[in-house]
């Protein structure tokens, strides 16, 4: 029988581990006390109620978690919300319109192009970004540039068929 | 009119494109804790100590449970669950084990205050290494009612007889689910009684599970969900995630929030286990198969007793006179397997069906052919005729649509400049599970019709499908109709799983469906008044009728299994051996097809989860430290979007009144079938180079 020894505790961290910071999103001001080390996603589905954008990984690797930093692509697993502040957030919730769905959201519909709908938010904010980006001209180039979010259900050929529709209307 | 078998888009669609559809873990509660597990670091000890002090003494920590002062569990016994509880003594049996569950008021605060959670262990010998001695294993139980071997005929005499004989072993990974959600649990205790809501599979099953563990009355627990991100088998039961979640509430009175982390997905609801197959095939010089024996060493855990049931549908392909089937089960500190997308023969195939190819080859005949020689229309093992069997138009159609006949039958023979370019194919059968089901259907006099049902929606379409059926029965538009699923106060469903919810809780909802029409008609619904008129006459302003279907006793019913072809393209650069997939053509028989743009795209989805077991997943373990090595996406590879290619699927419809009621079987694990063999085989064509083993890596290839 082999003995280990015990992990090391990590550091300590104050009492204090709150901030207060004033976030835009959706085109609002939100003020909001969170963690020092919340990241941008937790921030916005623990404490902000916006929960469309979601946590597959945390970790950079689906792609669930996409939103529209000053209008780039940015996981907001791997932002920190502190990084945020005094820059324009855009959520799946800001690109809804009211009454009503975004073309990309019609055309996701359209092509069947989700199945459990986890992923969708994500790939929805990355296929907008992608036809912006002028990034959606070919079958070839939507599969490069849509392949940071992963569709465990696999709806991809459906997703490039939603995205080569969306951009030819856009 | 959008009834059965119409191209309906997702009814749940502008919901989830919007991200207003709310998942386990978006759902807002009031007071809400955060629970963090701390999963054991060895895959077989003792626990030492654990220290509390640095984590008790961490801002926001509500509550730290071990098993120092966790209650005692009772003991789970619903099928399919995982038999060992978590924080009952010292014992770590597998790497991920929960030793420790956190709980604080932030998320942050919960996962730091788990980091500071200190185990010191004494660490026991340990075997995590399946392939390092097959010599130690033990004849596997029963599982899921189906026992470990099965024959008929006589194997042996047939082999030594045989004119051309062939075996083979061959080897499939570790997969792991990796739906896009992790799973996640939240509980609250109010009054006496438990409300959870969980991502979970089977509703009644995780009710089952809680309230054994718990020593509850199972009418005092509820559980549901309305949406769940993906579940491909990983989202069961009774694990210790969900245990501990419920617990956790009751004892500290506060609603907790558990959701695990993408790491803890990996050690928390079981895993495709990796198979060891011996596959031995004997015939004549025309191809006829005089034996086959399908022998099985699957990894199993020291945790639980799943069965990789990889032979369990060997014996329903192929018109041999004689078969065996047997499995071996391989216990390891790891966790509990479980069934994932596709299970049992969906595994059994890779070996089967590439030991077809090389008997092909061995032959001399065209692989198709030998298929078709082999061809039956009666299952094997019982002499009883399949249900409604369309395996030789599926042959024939996708070999028409995939271009067959193009194929040289040389290996190396075809290529596209730099690519060698080879074809390959191979059979599938699925057995239909299918099991007893209860819905309520009702309308009002405005026309809406409301369907409860606690069956639960994975993301197959059954949200969509399940309307259309009582749209049908009602002739109302299925805009009219709407579904309340995935609630333990609904009438009883069983586990969505097995590609058997349509079947099975399809034909509750039209039996309700019927039932209430006939009751609206003998109320006058005939008249210019329709449905309304009926309602006014029995003066009610709604009318529900209850309904149920159960499958009829499997010994006086044909053979129920679904069969197909697949039939892949592969291409690989003759210097840079990695190789990808052209263009799959998929034909399946399935009975009646309920919504063919959603069967589509759960088609399509198999396909995909083919390539993935073909040429990518594989969860590596670390024979040293006992471990799953890669516990995240970019170590587990899934297929991305870059790496699919065209994928052409079409059914062979037929009306299959022994299935179900409705004509249909399942399809939520065909696709995935067949995929990973037809691409074995289609490397073999394109390389010269028969590969065994999937996934298929470039390593394999780099010979010669």
């Amino acid at each position: 029988m082999r003995t280990s020894a015990p992990s090391q505790p990590g550091g300590g961290i104050a009492a204090d581990d709150t901030v207060a910071i004033s976030l835009h999103i959706n085109g609002e001001l939100r003020h909001v006390l969170t963690d020092r080390r919340a990241t941008l996603l937790d921030t916005l589905r623990e404490r902000l109620a916006l929960t469309g954008t979601k946590k597959g990984c945390d970790r950079g690797e689906c792609g669930a978690c996409t939103v529209h930093i000053d209008g780039r692509r940015v996981l907001a697993c791997l932002a920190l919300a502190v990084m945020a502040e005094g820059r324009e957030v855009i959520t799946i919730e800001g690109v809804t319109p009211a009454d009503g769905l975004h073309p990309v959201q019609a055309s996701f519909i359209e092509h069947d192009a989700l199945q459990c709908g986890y992923c969708t938010p994500g790939q929805v904010m990355s296929a907008i970004a992608c036809i912006r980006e002028g990034r959606a001209t070919s079958d070839d180039e939507i599969r490069e540039f849509m392949s940071g979010n992963l569709c465990r259900c696999s709806a991809y050929p459906q997703i490039v068929a939603a995205v080569r529709a969306a951009a030819a209307g856009a | 009119m959008s009834g059965i078998g119409q191209a309906v888009s997702r009814l749940d669609g502008p919901g989830k494109v919007s991200g207003r559809t709310l998942y386990i873990g978006d759902i807002p509660l009031d007071d809400v804790t955060y629970a963090v597990m701390v999963p054991a670091t060895r895959p077989h000890a003792r626990i030492r100590t654990i220290d509390l002090a640095a984590a008790t003494a961490a801002p926001g920590v509500i509550g730290i449970f071990t098993h120092h002062n966790t209650p005692r569990f009772g003991r789970i016994d619903v099928p399919l669950s995982q038999p060992v509880m978590p924080l009952q003594d010292d014992r770590v049996l597998y790497e991920g084990q929960p030793v420790a569950l956190v709980v604080a008021d932030t998320l942050e605060r919960a996962t730091h205050a788990a980091r500071l959670v200190a185990v010191a262990y004494d660490e026991t010998p340990f075997d995590a290494d399946f392939a390092a001695d097959l010599s130690r294993t033990e004849v596997a139980p029963a599982f899921f009612g189906i026992p470990p071997d099965n024959a008929k005929g006589d194997v042996s005499a047939a082999w030594s007889a045989a004119e051309v004989q062939l075996e083979g072993v061959y080897r499939t990974a570790d997969r792991h689910h990796s739906a896009m959600e992790p799973a996640a649990t939240l509980a609250i205790w109010r009054d006496g009684e438990l409300r959870i809501h969980d991502a979970t599979q089977g509703v009644f099953d995780a009710r089952a599970c809680v309230a054994q563990a718990l020593h509850l009355d199972p009418e005092q627990v509820r559980v549901s969900n309305t949406f769940i991100g993906g579940g491909f088998g990983g989202k069961g039961w009774g694990w210790p995630y969900q245990i501990l979640a419920a617990m956790a509430a009751r004892e500290l009175g506060r609603p907790v929030k558990l959701v695990l982390t993408r790491a803890q997905t990996f050690t928390s609801h079981g895993y495709q286990a990796a198979t060891h197959q011996t596959v031995a095939l004997s015939a004549q010089r025309d191809g006829t198969l005089s034996s086959i024996r399908h022998d099985s060493i699957v990894a199993g855990s020291f945790a639980g007793d799943h069965v990789e049931g990889a032979g369990w549908d060997t014996h329903a392909l192929y018109a041999s006179p004689a078969f065996s089937t047997t499995h071996r089960l391989r216990r390891l500190h790891r966790g509990n397997p479980a069934a994932m997308r596709a299970p049992f023969g969906g595994v059994g195939l890779v070996a089967v069906e590439i030991a077809m190819d090389e008997l092909a080859y061995k032959l001399g005949m065209d692989p198709l052919a030998l298929r078709l020689k082999n061809h039956t229309d009666v299952d094997p093992s019982d002499g009883k005729p399949f249900s409604a069997k369309k395996l030789r138009a599926c042959y024939e159609i996708g070999a028409r649509r995939f271009g067959w006949s193009d194929r040289r039958a040389a290996p190396r023979s075809m290529r596209d400049g730099r690519e060698l370019v080879g074809y390959g194919m191979s059979s599938l059968v699925l057995r239909a599970y299918r099991f007893a089901a209860n819905a309520r259907v009702s309308i009002d006099r405005d026309g809406a019709v409301r369907i409860e049902t606690a069956t639960q929606d994975v993301g197959q379409g059954l949200s969509t499908v399940i309307p259309q059926i009582a749209a049908d029965a009602l002739g109302v538009p299925v805009d009219r109709v709407s579904l309340v699923l995935g609630d333990t106060i609904l009438p009883v469903a069983p586990f969505t799983g097995g590609s058997s919810a349509t079947m099975s809780v399809g034909s509750a909802v039209q039996d309700a469906a019927v039932k209430l029409r006939e009751r609206l008609i003998a109320a006058g619904a005939n008249g210019p008044e329709g449905y309304a008129g009926a309602l006014a006459a029995l003066n009610v302003e709604s009318l529900s009728a209850d309904g149920t279907w159960a499958p009829a006793d499997p010994e006086a019913s044909p053979a129920i299994f679904s069969f197909g072809a697949v039939f892949a393209e592969v291409g690989v650069d003759e210097d840079i051996p990695i190789p990808r997939v052209r263009r799959i053509v998929g034909v399946y028989d399935a009975g009646k097809i309920m919504n063919p743009k959603t069967a589509r795209s759960q088609m399509t989805g198999g396909v995909v989860w083919g390539i993935g077991q073909a040429l990518l997943e594989r969860s590596e373990t670390d024979p040293r430290l006992g471990r799953f090595v890669s516990k995240n996406l970019a170590g587990y590879l899934v297929p991305v979007n870059a790496d699919i290619p065209e994928i052409n699927t079409t059914f062979v419809e037929s009306f299959d009144p022994h299935a179900s009621p409705l004509g249909a079987r399942g399809i939520g694990e065909l696709g995935a079938l067949g995929v990973a063999p037809a691409i074995a085989n289609a490397v073999f064509h394109a390389t010269g180079v028969r590969v065994r083993e999937v996934p298929i890596r470039p390593e394999h290839l780099l010979v010669g």
